[in-house]
């Protein structure tokens, strides 16, 4: 390992391995078992919904303690801010520091728990070993009930991936770039295949422990948040089409509960083979939307391919509104009469606004005011929708559509001001 | 008129036991004065005397939607709720019909509640004092609504082990471990100034951040500004804003310099035309990766052949000479030249500059446009013929075309001048000094595109 001119202290070295963390973009702490303290003994409560503790400038949460154990990386990948031959100042935490900082900031209440992942260092099983330790610290010896999340290595020991899933709420092992070329190229020590092995290993592990409880309520979890994974859009030449083909196969392969897109961001010292500049942000926005839509809305794969004749999502629209005008016969709905499965295709409708729908016409007849109060964006169902007073007369064009739900971009009051 | 007195602003059971007698009694909504003791109120009636509550149909619907709006801080939260039971008597499924007025309303303000619950959850920040009993953990939240006491149980659940306070303005609740109880308000000023773990959880804020991804307004919507007086990072947001453009820049600014580079490294090994047999060494371009403006000359001289930096020798110097004159800063320029190898005719120990061809300037193209792309300057000046030849893909004459802007490919602006060489060329005189004024002022040009671009 390479030798630090001095020693870092724990401040500086929170600066490098905070940073060196930001790229993944999962900080879920949602849809674990339900633990408190209040036997007396422990620190720490998860009930069911997370909680995002703080809003970083970016946009995104911090609910957890998300670091890794060390930066120092045996491995290449082109894309990773800790590659091997990347410039980027290296630290390591000890397992007793990390144990330390999650119960300092999580008894300030700052964050829900753990988020542990780490570079390889020495061999697989070692780098595993250390974020079991940490773990297991945390619930054997503080008795510590909130959220951890570990980064699971594909190519450790099958023993140390049980461990690892007794302690943590939820594991996961990045599948980083959607094709195999794109692994091949950027990342060339890893193998698509053992990444695929062990998620279905995970995956086998999870669905063994969740029957055991439905039989025996004290069996040992394992990962009872389940398992995630994060793709980067934009780092390799892998379409919109490609990117949601490998997410609806790993929700359905593996059991996934969550496929996370993380627009490349430029790192410093970026390998000459990347991209100089970021994708558009609304890239990985619409591929969340897309997501949203295989999962939660009843769309097959197919129906999204439709939208995207040259493989790409439209930017300017959301994929719900870039695909109703193309199937203009199913329009408009009748919100009395309409079944929930095509209540979920009006654009500006969603789950929870369908069920209200459902709710309310089982007593009565909705009228356009009744809709318009139970709808966010009255004006983007309008054209889509009818009711006995309403039934929109002529069915407007794309491009007027696109005027009617594309936003006027505003502007920014934190923007710096114009040179 | 009724009067209702409750004991606190969110006296869930006090509310419900009087709502049942109201709506027993069938005194309507309106005829009825909801107050909370210790809150100004006029004393326009008596006290509802305590009775049997009735039977009544209370769904199941209702208490869930009451025990969040009785928190909200709307004084006719009593009137609606009271008023909604009284219909539900006759409307069995009016608490399913979200598209009601009184439905919605009631919703959105049991939804106002849930959220400022939820942000109390996710926004309070312990400070640690110690005192003789050990360390007690203290906050200060000022919540929207009345939510400190619906809110209690979630922070004894989850921090049962340790000695805590949270204050607001109104109302305070403190639990020692074992008991929790509600005293009064208090100010921020009373919670302890510092804590020992603050600084490290600021630096996490901070490193966490990703400035190549700024939507400040994304973390407004979550983060409204009117938390962030009781939150330690959000002192940080602005600078962290501000200072976001730069970071990036200075990011792809340092990947663009270590690119360029491992460039000049490959270029090193470069054997893509004869030219590198005879020459010694490669001589790469130099210069900022962000530099506004580009000089490209002809090919390396003897000078720099044996050196390895581009305009080094004679007409380098004249260059220095000229740049200064035209009040340009040299290490803010990236110079190079068409071609990179030294072309030469060796004549006893002498070595005699030859122009490179058109088919070695094609060749070497291939390292100078990747150096344009990467500095992507906003100015290029093309030092002679070979230069004019390399940017602009065809045969130049100097004289027709120099001195005007030209249009290059990648929308840069581009300009032709002399060689310095040319003017070493010149006998000493009226005709050089001549030709040297000229020269100087194409340059003078440049920087003028270049500050306007």
């Amino acid at each position: 390992m390479p030798a630090v001119g001095r020693t870092l202290n724990l401040r500086e070295k929170l600066a490098i391995l905070a940073d060196a963390a930001k790229y993944d973009a999962s900080c879920a702490s949602s849809g674990t078992i339900r633990r408190h303290s209040g036997d007396g003994r422990g620190l720490g409560s998860t009930e069911g919904m997370g909680i995002c503790h703080a809003y970083t400038p970016d946009g995104r949460c911090i609910s957890l303690l998300k670091i890794l154990l060390t930066n120092f990386c045996i491995l290449d990948c082109a894309y990773c801010i800790n590659r091997r031959s990347s410039s980027v100042r290296r630290a390591r935490f000890t397992v007793d520091e990390v144990v330390r900082l999650t119960l300092g900031f999580y008894r300030r209440n700052y964050i829900e728990g753990l988020f542990l992942s780490s570079g390889i260092i020495r061999s697989p099983d070692y780098t595993m070993e250390q974020l079991i330790q940490v773990a297991r610290t945390l619930r054997e010896v503080h008795h510590f009930r909130g959220y951890i999340h570990l980064k699971t290595i594909p190519d450790a020991a099958p023993e140390l991936v049980a461990q690892a899933g007794r302690w943590a709420d939820r594991l996961s092992i990045n599948v980083e770039l959607p094709t195999a070329e794109g692994l091949a190229r950027l990342a060339p020590e890893k193998d698509g295949q053992r990444i695929e092995r062990a998620m279905a290993d995970l995956d086998g592990r999870i669905r063994e422990s969740r029957e055991a409880r439905r039989r025996f309520r004290n069996a040992p979890t394992f990962a009872p948040a389940g398992q995630s994974t994060q793709m980067i859009v934009g780092a390799d030449a892998a379409d919109d089409r490609t990117i949601l083909a490998r997410a609806d196969a790993l929700y359905r392969q593996h059991g996934l509960r969550r496929v996370y897109y993380s627009a490349y961001s430029p790192i410093p010292d970026a390998h000459p083979s990347l991209p100089p500049g970021a994708p558009p942000l609304v890239r990985e926005h619409r591929l969340y939307q897309a997501d949203w839509m295989l999962r939660f809305y009843g769309f097959a794969r197919s129906e999204l391919e439709a939208i995207m004749p040259d493989g790409l999502l439209p930017l300017d629209v959301d994929p719900k509104t870039a695909w109703a005008p193309a199937h203009r016969q199913l329009f408009p709905v009748d919100v009395n009469r309409a079944p929930r499965e095509l209540l979920l295709r009006v654009p500006g409708i969603g789950p929870k606004v369908a069920g209200r729908i459902l709710a309310v016409r089982r007593h009565r007849t909705l009228r356009w005011a009744d809709l318009a109060r139970l709808v966010a964006s009255p004006r983007a169902v309008r054209p889509w929708v009818a009711t006995p007073d309403w039934r929109p007369t002529a069915l407007l064009d794309r491009e007027s559509l696109r005027a009617l739900v594309v936003k006027p971009r505003q502007g920014d009051l934190f923007a710096p001001p114009a040179a | 008129m009724e009067r209702v007195v409750l004991a606190h602003p969110a006296d869930l059971d006090g509310f419900r036991q009087a709502v049942r007698r109201l709506v027993a009694r069938r005194i309507p909504p309106a005829a009825v004065q909801w107050e909370v003791e210790g809150e100004a109120g006029l004393p326009l009636g008596e006290p509802v005397p305590p009775a049997e509550a009735p039977a009544l149909r209370v769904p199941r619907r209702f208490a869930d939607l009451a025990e969040k709006v009785v928190c909200h801080a709307d004084p006719s939260r009593f009137v609606l709720l009271h008023e909604a039971l009284v219909r539900v008597q006759n409307e069995r499924h009016l608490l399913d019909d979200r598209a009601d007025p009184l439905v919605d309303r009631l919703e959105a303000m049991a939804k106002a509640v849930g959220r400022d619950l939820h942000k109390m959850r996710a926004f309070v920040r312990f400070r640690e004092l110690e005192d003789d009993d050990g360390p007690h953990f203290i906050a200060f939240f000022e919540p929207a609504h009345h939510i400190l006491r619906a809110n209690a149980g979630f922070f004894v659940r989850r921090f049962a082990s340790q000695r805590w306070t949270i204050l607001t303005p109104r109302e305070s609740a403190h639990w020692d471990g074992q008991v929790l109880h509600f005293g009064p308000g208090a100010a921020r000023g009373e919670v302890p100034s510092e804590d020992a773990l603050e600084p490290l959880w600021t630096t996490y804020f901070r490193a966490i951040f990703n400035p190549a991804r700024l939507k400040p307004a994304a973390m407004r919507a979550e983060m409204p500004k009117k938390y962030w007086a009781n939150l330690p990072e959000a002192a940080h947001i602005p600078a962290l804003v501000a200072g976001a453009p730069a970071r990036v820049a200075r990011m792809l600014e340092a990947g663009r310099a270590a690119t360029l580079a491992r460039l000049a490294e490959t270029a090193r090994d470069c054997t893509l035309c004869p030219l590198h047999e005879a020459a010694t060494q490669t001589v790469f371009g130099e210069g900022p990766a962000d530099a506004r403006l580009m000089l490209v000359g002809e090919q390396p001289g003897d000078q720099e052949d044996l050196q390895g930096r581009p305009f080094v020798g004679p007409a380098g110097q004249l260059l220095d000479r000229a740049l200064r004159a035209a009040g340009i800063d040299r290490p803010q320029v990236y110079i190079t030249n068409a071609v990179k190898h030294f072309k030469f005719m060796a004549i006893g120990k002498r070595r005699l500059h030859q122009s490179p061809d058109a088919r070695e300037i094609e060749t070497c193209r291939w390292w100078l446009e990747q150096e344009l792309e990467l500095v992507r300057p906003a100015v290029v000046v093309m030092l002679g013929a070979s230069a004019g030849r390399a940017l602009l893909g065809r045969a130049v004459v100097v004289a027709r075309e120099r001195g005007r802007p030209l249009s290059l490919s990648g929308g840069r602006r581009g300009l032709l001048t002399v060689h310095p060489s040319y003017l070493l060329r010149i006998e000493p005189g009226p005709r050089a000094e001549t030709e040297y004024a000229r020269f100087v002022r194409d340059l003078e040009l440049a920087r003028r595109l270049t500050e306007a671009a």
